[in-house]
Formats: structure tokens, C-alpha cells, sequence
């Protein structure tokens, strides 16, 4: 379920890019000089970072973070190695 | 001749960091250390590197000249779908590539692609493809190096010379420094395209007399007041240029940049700051290119207003020469330049034509990669490394790194830029057609080599088939397109003034979606690697 919310939210904010809403017009102006579409996509650009600050948050990758780790210990080439570092089931929200 | 001062003061300065570098290198005939500085960058140097690797010339000066012609649809066009699309590929891909590469040692993506598809040649095919999208940036740099010295001396320093500098200073330092040289390069430079954007953005502010006058003023003018909408361009365009920064993961020098953390933590920091760097530096690059149009005081800039207004209004009258010389005029690269000469105080314009420097230098990291690739994924594959040792394959790394470097610069000497710069320009639809590779094999147990062959050699044929197709139709009148063929009532191909779009999209569109039905249909038909290499990889 929380992938699937995840996954959503990124769809949601790519179509959120494409804001045909605010094509034709400069008004209103922030601050007096800044045109809406291009406050728009400011927004847009904060958004992204808090999006990236959840995903960090919810669905960091923890396994792949002792990597390093194992191999100071072992230093498998890659013939040898056996564990697997991805997953076909982890996607966005893993 | 100040600015020209300042900007040979910051050049000394990249050097000494590389050299350094190199004074700070405690393995240096290991590969390892000087291609991917031995996996030790630390967060900030990461996150300011990869940022700046990722910022080439066009960020600040491509970007304010898109915004002076277009207004200021380049911002949404261009760095806020980068935002969202370039920081979610590090979270996604760059993260996984990073695991594989502490964990079984692959210094270039092709290492990995061999490893986990159990292949050999298809992989020297996918090398020579990234190789050859990757060369025409490279001449840029040298060629922007030499344009940007002879601007902020005045003329006094030659196209040539400038060149020649720069090619010198840059191969000086990754030669010497490796990826560790680069890396802090690339930090240094990046803080100074942050100061460059607050600063510019200040400076010429008070000299226009404030952006609110300025702004009003674009926006009570019939020719101007579209530069501050976007309905110069249209939304299936807008669209389509969100494909584009499916490129970035796939450059080889982004890519091989990601292994480089020193931890896996280090990515949080930069999938999170990333788009507020984005935002630091083209918010004010493409505002200051849209006020621009408002700066008449300036000769150059009325120059090139004028040179506009020519061509809008009697193209019909004009010869193909005529026009392809306004063209010329009219172009806006320059405009950053020009409001700085006019609006920024001598010792301040030497400031930030350093910091215009460190975007046209940008080139170094395509280097080293370039050399990585060749020593790691030719040189090492074939032998050579088992052959002579691995200090060999250091120096043959370095010895890339010198030939690379002159046959850029003869070939900046002798060809047009107008040539590179198209390259480049397809060269980013062939890095994002190219995406499947790693998709592919990060996500996806059942993709195969023959899978991997069909996208390479995809990617390969559709950007020289539309860079054909644009040498054959020339490019028609500003407004108008000539199309050929039909479907659902929409010309199947067209070449339009800036390039060419399939169904109404940039070529970049169907190039991506038929890359990823190939790499479907094609692993689908051919046998999988073997249980033993998928269960290394996959749960």
C-alpha cells in the first residue's frame, strides 16, 4: 500500500508539471516581477525536493547499505559472490 | 584585460586543486583510486560534484539564450522536469548501480552489463555507442573555452589561444588529479555558479532599475509580452522534453560519477538538495535572459533584438544566407555576457566570467570517464591489464587522457561549432533512448543481452537517422513545418524550424518507447542468463 501511494505520488507530480493552466498568462506577478508560470514551477521544483525528502524518509534502500561493509571483509569476485543485491519486487517504494 | 586577470587567477586555481589532488592520492597506480577516487567522496563533495558534473555550459549560458528567444518556458521546459526526473534517477538507479559496484567492483556500467547478462562483445557495441554520443561535448568544451576567453579579454586573446588554454588546464588536472581532481573541481566550480546566480541576479537587477519596471515593461509590449507566458511553445513539446532528462543517468561520466560515494547515506543529501541547486541556478540564468530583452542600453543586446525583429518580419524577402547571418545575430548565448560588461563593475565582471569559465570547463568529467570506459572496458577486457599490470592500465588511462584532448582540440580548430552543437543535441535523445540498458538490468530478471544489442543498436540508428533526416530537409520558415506522411491525421514526420518531431513529439518520445518495447520483445524471444548469475542479482 505504500508503495503503491508512493508510486502514485510521483505520477501525480510529473503530471503536475505539465500545468497547461497558466500557459497564456503572465498575471499575477510575485513579488511584482516574477510571471505565474514560472512561480508555478518554483513551486513545482520545492515540491519535488519534499517528495525526494519523503522518499529518502519511507523508502530508502537499507539493504544495499552494508554493502561496502561485507566486502572490506570478504572481497568476493564477482564469479564468487552469492548474495543478491536487488530485488524484482522492489520498484519506487521499496 | 581585469576580467581576463581574474579568470587566469581562477584557471591556476583548478589547476593547483588537481595537482593536489594528486599530492593527496595515496594509491595512485591503482585504478581504482585514480578512476573513481578509491570510493571515498564524501557527501558534500559528492553532491556538489555530481551537481556540477551534471551542469555543462548550457546551464548558465545555453539556458539565459534559450530564455532571451523563447522567455520563460525554458525554466519549466528545461529544470524543473531535470528536478524531478534527474534526482529520482540517482534514488532509483544511481543507488543500485553504487551496491553492485563496492560490492563486485565494476568501475563502468559496462563492467556490470557483461556481468549480468553474460556477455562480452555486446558490451564493447554498447561502449562504442556511449563513446561516440559522448565525443561531440567534449569539442563544446574546447570550443567554448576558446569563445568565452576571447569575450571577457576583449578579442586580445585568441579563439585559438583561449582554446588551447583551457584544453591545457582541464587535461592538466584530470591527468594529473583523476577522478579525486575532478570531483573537487567540480565542487569548487559549482560554488561558484551558486555566487554567480545570486550575484548576476543582484547586480544587473540594480542596474536594469529593478526587474518589477523591467517585467512591466516586456509585459506592456505586443512583441515581448509572450516571453513571460509559454505560448511559444506548445504543450505536446512541453511534453515531450520530459524524456529528455531520462539522459542524464545514462551518461556514462553521471553513472560512473555514482560510485564514487563513499556511502550509500551520501545520496540522501543529494537526491533532496538537488533540486534546490536546480533552482539556485537556472531560476536566475533564465530570468536574467528574459529581462534581457528590456536591457536596449545595451548595444550588443539591441543588436540581436533587432536582428530578431528583421527575421520575423521579412523572412519572405530575405536569401538563405541572409537569414542563416541574422540567425547568427539574433542568438542569445552571449546575453549573460553582455548584461555583465554593461552592468557589473570591472573586477566583478572578472569574478563572474570565472564563474562563466567553470560552466564552459565542464568538460573534464567526460574525460576521465571516456578514459575509464577505454582502460576498463577495452584495454582491461582485452587483456591488457592481465597483460602489463595495473599501473599500466593508470597510464594508459592518462595517455587517453592527453590524445583525447588534442584531437579535441584540432577538431575545435577546424570544424564548425554549429556541427557539435546538433550532435549534442541528439546526443541527449540517445542517452535517454538508451535507459532500458539499465532498467533493464537493475529491475528486470528476464532482460537479456540480445535485448540489451537491440537497444543499443535502436539508439544508435534513430540518432543518425534524424540528424540525417535534418541535413537533407532544411530547416523551413519560423512558424511552419514541412511534413511527410500521415497518421490520425497529424504529419507522421516533420522537420520544423528548431528540429525535427515525429507525430507532433520530439524524436526523443518514440525513440525511448520503442527502445523499451525492444528491450521487451527481443529478452522475451532469447533464453535468460543462467539461474547461478540472476540469483547474485535478484532475490
Amino acid at each position: 500500500m505504500k508503495q503503491l501511494f508512493l508510486v502514485l505520488l510521483i505520477v501525480v507530480l510529473y503530471a503536475l508539471h505539465q500545468d497547461v493552466w497558466f500557459w497564456r498568462t503572465a498575471s499575477p506577478l510575485l513579488f511584482g516581477f516574477l510571471p505565474v508560470g514560472i512561480t508555478y514551477h518554483v513551486c513545482f521544483t520545492l515540491a519535488v525536493s519534499a517528495l525526494m525528502g519523503l522518499l529518502v524518509k519511507v523508502a530508502w534502500p537499507k539493504h544495499l547499505e552494508n554493502v561496502g561493509e561485507k566486502k572490506s571483509e570478504t572481497t568476493p569476485p564477482p564469479a564468487s559472490a552469492s548474495t543478491p543485491l536487488l530485488s524484482e519486487s522492489e520498484d519506487a517504494a521499496s | 584585460m581585469i576580467p581576463a586577470i581574474v579568470v587566469f587567477i581562477y584557471l591556476a586555481s583548478v589547476l593547483y586543486i588537481g595537482i593536489f589532488a594528486f599530492r593527496r592520492s595515496t594509491h595512485r597506480n591503482e585504478a581504482e583510486d585514480y578512476f573513481l577516487a578509491g570510493r571515498s567522496l564524501g557527501v558534500f563533495v559528492f553532491l556538489l560534484s555530481l551537481f556540477g558534473t551534471n551542469m555543462t555550459a548550457f546551464a548558465l549560458l545555453g539556458s539565459s539564450g534559450h530564455a532571451f528567444a523563447n522567455g520563460i518556458v525554458t525554466y519549466g521546459l528545461m529544470a524543473s522536469s531535470s528536478a524531478l526526473i534527474v534526482p529520482l534517477s540517482l534514488f532509483l538507479i544511481g543507488t543500485r548501480m553504487w551496491a553492485l559496484g563496492k560490492e563486485y567492483g565494476f568501475m563502468t556500467p559496462v563492467q556490470m552489463f557483461r556481468d549480468r547478462w553474460e556477455c562480452s562483445h555486446i558490451g564493447t557495441v554498447i561502449t562504442v555507442v556511449q563513446a561516440a554520443l559522448l565525443v561531440p561535448y567534449i569539442i563544446i568544451g574546447v570550443m567554448g573555452g576558446g569563445t568565452t576567453m576571447n569575450a571577457i579579454s576583449g578579442g586580445r586573446i585568441p579563439y585559438w589561444v583561449g582554446g588551447a588554454i583551457v584544453a591545457l588546464v582541464v587535461m592538466s588536472y584530470v591527468f594529473f588529479g583523476g577522478m579525486r581532481g575532478t570531483a573537487w573541481v567540480n565542487a569548487f566550480q559549482t560554488i561558484l555558479f551558486l555566487l554567480f546566480g545570486a550575484i548576476a541576479l543582484s547586480v544587473i537587477g540594480a542596474g536594469m532599475g529593478g526587474f518589477g519596471k523591467a517585467v512591466n515593461e516586456l509585459m506592456a509590449s505586443p512583441a515581448t509580452s509572450a516571453l513571460l507566458t509559454r505560448e511559444r511553445v506548445s504543450p505536446l513539446y512541453f511534453f515531450s522534453y520530459t524524456f529528455i532528462p531520462l539522459s542524464s543517468i545514462c551518461f556514462p561520466h553521471i553513472i560512473i560519477f555514482c560510485l564514487t560515494a563513499e556511502r550509500l547515506q551520501h545520496f540522501k543529501k543529494t537526491v533532496v538538495l538537488y533540486p534546490i541547486c536546480m533552482l539556485a541556478i537556472w531560476l536566475p540564468a533564465v530570468f536574467l535572459g528574459v529581462t534581457a530583452n528590456r536591457a536596449v542600453e545595451v548595444p550588443a543586446i539591441q543588436a540581436k533584438i533587432e536582428a530578431r525583429r528583421t527575421l520575423a518580419t521579412q523572412s519572405a524577402t530575405l536569401s538563405p544566407d541572409q537569414k542563416t547571418q541574422l540567425r547568427a545575430k539574433s542568438a542569445g548565448d552571449d546575453v549573460l555576457v553582455r548584461l555583465l560588461e554593461h552592468y557589473a563593475p570591472l573586477w566583478l565582471a572578472g569574478l563572474l566570467g570565472a564563474g562563466i569559465m567553470a560552466a564552459v570547463m565542464a568538460s573534464d568529467s567526460q574525460i576521465l570517464a571516456l578514459s575509464t570506459m577505454f582502460t576498463e572496458d577495452i584495454f582491461a577486457f582485452y587483456e591488457g591489464k592481465a597483460k602489463f599490470g595495473e599501473a599500466a592500465q593508470v597510464y594508459t588511462g592518462r595517455i587517453f587522457i592527453i590524445l583525447l584532448t588534442i584531437i579535441a582540440y584540432v577538431v575545435a580548430l577546424r570544424w564548425p561549432q554549429s556541427i557539435f552543437d546538433l550532435a549534442v543535441q541528439f546526443a541527449f535523445s540517445g542517452y535517454s533512448a538508451l535507459l532500458p540498458l539499465l532498467v533493464g538490468a537493475l529491475f528486470w530478471k528476464r532482460s537479456t543481452k540480445w535485448g540489451a544489442l537491440a537497444v543499443t543498436l535502436w539508439a544508435a540508428a534513430a540518432v543518425t537517422a534524424v540528424a540525417i533526416f535534418q541535413s537533407v530537409v532544411p530547416a523551413p520558415a519560423p512558424g511552419t513545418e514541412t511534413g511527410f506522411g500521415s497518421l490520425f491525421g497529424q504529419a507522421l514526420i516533420s522537420r520544423t524550424p528548431a528540429g525535427t518531431a515525429v507525430l507532433g513529439f520530439l524524436p526523443v518520445v518514440p525513440m525511448v518507447i520503442i527502445s523499451f518495447l525492444l528491450m521487451i520483445t527481443v529478452s522475451l524471444l532469447t533464453s535468460k542468463p543462467n539461474e547461478q548469475t540472476l540469483r547474485r542479482y535478484f532475490r
